[in-house]
């Protein structure tokens, strides 16, 4: 039997909103992957740790605040200093659409935005895994 | 109130009963036979199930006069004034803040040109959580999700041009409120206005922080201390300000039912009366200028349930379990925003229905101010012409459809009553539970309640719950999970958007502060603070003292995160 899909969801920065960062989390793990969740106010240093650490197929990089032009390219900077290069990482929360070339352009494969189902978040990652 | 008295001796009519039973068995089997229910149960948001129709036996023993009495009297259930709508509107108060100090003060005068009657600030991030502009923890953030303030020059430029003396504030700021107040005072100083004539509001509720909002900075126990610390000043000093805006707003937005956000706000409410009268102070000091905040979201009748039996449940346990005396007391006076949850990032025009069918509810459940969402804020801060649209959306429902002429029009519906008692019922449940954490205190058992994750695990599982609705159809959501279409010709609207260069301006203002300063007296004021700190007196002096210095939210704060401490929470799903 293959092992679960694990996945790291964070919240980078200041931004409170945890409401669909849990609720993303305990739906993908309800979905079959092993989830974990870092909790609130993480600075890039602390994700790229979880990530160090808990070695995920995929990061799932919830923001709401509006912080993500700086805070979501310094993790992807990061995470490369690092040399990890093979996993899938995910924007989702409040990002104008406008915004996405860039951040396609660093390395968040997709963004997810509000309404969207967590079949079509778990379909996507299971197709597009990095390894 | 009927649920704690003589609920056993229900006297039901029994000739209703008799021709309901009839008018089921003959009549509506008949008629579902032909055409049946659309959905298999008909509920409340908050899971509370629907009846097709209400009747006199769904509030048996009803005593008009002892459940529902007059507005501005106890139980307060029909209203919080006297008048109501008809001597005064509600205060159109809209939330604002974006980028400088100097762009939100333009937003504020360009809503009070059309007409807005109050002012409502909105902080960005790096403020909420005591960090400076120029700190790592504020990169990106700065001016993103409110105002940028600094120093006492940012609060200056924020109100320039706006007499504090002729208009109110409401101000959402929690962990550093105690410094935002003592800013505002300094402001009003300036302008000429005595704090004593100053009115408005901190929201300064930080036992929500924990359950739901999450921008807390220290633990619970030495927060309520600053929190009690401005319940004293205002009594004293500053007399008309609404020392805190008890919100069951976040709790909402954060995934919780209707009944747990009343619940949890009440009984928030009530742990900080427990400690103001700790502190030695006399209820009806203070319980008079506490206020609430409250969410109005898409379930309209549940909505107007909520707000009316908020007052009837305050009313009662002011007077029987606190033994205020003074009516002022158990009077429950509150704001409402419409449900930022509620609305979509598809078709966003649609939200201005939305919005307007919220406010309603808002208004017929008897708000005394009211914000409306502004239809693009599920995708950004809302741009000017959209903050217009739902101002307008207000001044409509005040002045062309005749809802606000006469008091609690749905007052008497057997189906709101029954529900109003309903959401009474069940708040009663959740209090009793907090009390047992608590010992038979409300204060102790928040405390507990936040530490044991049982605030938030309620919240995250009905969040959950209601996710899962959506998913099922249960719940629809129009332009979401039902009548999709790919309809290029739904235009886009045009959003703000606050560029980087925000923060830029923002770090060198606050340097060249630091550089005009006199640098020994901030420097003395912040020794000041820490010295009083550990002491039990009151801090408001010294952070007026401090910040007339223009010593920065986040050099206080510090001096605070050092002698208090920090709180993390342990992350739940």
């Amino acid at each position: 039997m293959d092992r679960k899909i694990r996945l790291i969801v964070a919240k980078p920065g200041l931004d409170g909103h945890d409401r669909g960062a849990k609720v993303i989390s305990r739906g993908l793990r309800d979905a079959g992957f092993e989830v974990i969740y870092t909790g609130l106010h993480q600075t890039p240093e602390d994700i790229v740790q979880s990530v160090i650490q808990e070695d995920p197929d995929a990061l799932l990089l919830s923001i709401l605040s509006g912080a993500h032009p700086v805070l979501l390219p310094e993790i992807m900077k990061q995470l490369k200093a690092n040399e990890i290069d093979d996993i899938l990482v995910l924007g989702g929360g409040i990002i104008p659409e406008e915004d996405f070339p860039a951040l396609k352009e660093v390395g968040v494969e997709a963004v997810f935005g509000p309404g969207t189902k967590i079949q079509e978040i778990a379909d996507f990652i299971r197709a597009n895994l990095k390894r | 109130m009927k649920i704690l008295t003589e609920t056993n001796t229900k006297k039901l009519d029994h000739t209703i009963l008799a021709e309901t039973e009839r008018w089921i068995e003959s009549v509506v089997k008949k008629s579902l036979q032909r055409v049946p229910e659309r959905k298999k149960r008909f509920k409340t948001l908050s899971d509370i199930p629907i009846k097709a129709l209400y009747n006199p036996n769904d509030i048996p023993n009803w005593d008009y006069l002892k459940d529902m009495g007059f507005p501005g009297e106890y139980p307060f259930l029909r209203g919080a004034q006297p008048t109501s709508y008809r001597a005064r509107l509600w205060t159109m108060r809209m939330f604002a803040g974006m980028g400088t100090a100097k762009e939100t003060n333009e937003r504020f005068k360009y809503l009070i040109k059309n007409g807005q009657t109050g002012l409502s600030t909105a902080f960005h991030l790096p403020t909420l959580y005591g960090y400076e502009s120029g700190s790592p923890m504020s990169a990106g953030e700065i001016g993103k999700e409110g105002v940028a303030i600094d120093t006492l020059a940012d609060m200056e430029a924020l109100y320039d041009g706006i007499d504090l003396g002729k208009i109110s504030t409401s101000m959402t700021i929690n962990a550093p409120a105690s410094i935002l107040l003592a800013m505002y005072i300094a402001v009003g100083e300036k302008q000429g206005v005595p704090m004593d004539k100053l009115t408005g509001t901190t929201q300064n509720d930080i036992l929500k922080e924990y359950q739901a909002q999450k921008s807390y900075i220290y633990p619970p126990e030495p927060s309520m201390r600053l929190i009690v610390d401005t319940i004293e000043f205002c009594t004293k000093h500053v007399p008309k300000w609404n020392t805190i805006s008890i919100s069951g707003y976040h709790i909402r937005e954060a995934g919780s039912t209707a009944v747990q956000e009343l619940a949890f706000t009440l009984g928030n409410g009530l742990a900080y009366v427990e400690a103001g009268i700790a502190r030695g102070l006399d209820v009806d000091d203070f319980a008079p200028r506490l206020s609430f905040f409250f969410n109005a979201h898409n379930n309209f009748f549940e909505e107007i349930a909520k707000y009316r039996a908020a007052r009837r449940i305050w009313a009662r346990h002011m007077k029987e379990v606190y033994h205020a005396k003074d009516p002022r007391s158990w009077r429950l006076r509150f704001h409402t925003q419409t449900a930022g949850v509620a609305l979509t990032a598809q078709e966003p025009y649609n939200n201005i229905i939305r919005v307007t069918m919220q406010a309603l509810a808002a208004v017929l459940g008897g708000t005394q101010s009211l914000h409306t969402n502004s239809f693009d804020e599920a995708l950004a801060l809302p741009s000017e012409e959209a903050v217009k649209i739902a101002l307008r959306t207000q001044q409509v429902i005040a002045h062309e459809t005749g809802v606000a002429d006469t008091i609690d029009p749905l007052g008497g519906s057997y189906f709101v009553e029954w529900l109003t008692d309903k959401m009474e019922e069940e708040t009663e449940a959740y209090f009793a539970k907090i009390k047992e954490f608590g010992k038979g205190s409300m204060l102790e058992g928040a405390y507990v309640g936040i530490r044991n994750n049982f605030y938030q695990r309620e919240i995250a599982n009905a969040s959950y719950q209601y996710q899962k609705e959506i998913e099922s159809k249960e719940q629809i959501q129009v332009c979401v999970n039902a009548f999709k279409v790919e309809d290029v010709s739904n235009k886009k609207p045009d959003l703000l958007k606050i560029t980087e260069e925000v923060g830029v301006q923002q770090v060198e203002s606050l340097a060249e502060v630091k550089r005009t300063r006199d640098a020994t007296k901030a420097q003395a004021c912040l020794d000041m603070i820490r010295e009083k700190a550990q002491t039990k007196e009151n801090l408001m002096p010294y952070i007026l003292d401090a910040v007339k210095a223009y010593c920065s939210i986040g050099e206080i704060v510090d001096v605070f995160r050092d002698v208090f401490g920090v709180y993390r929470e342990e992350s739940i799903f």
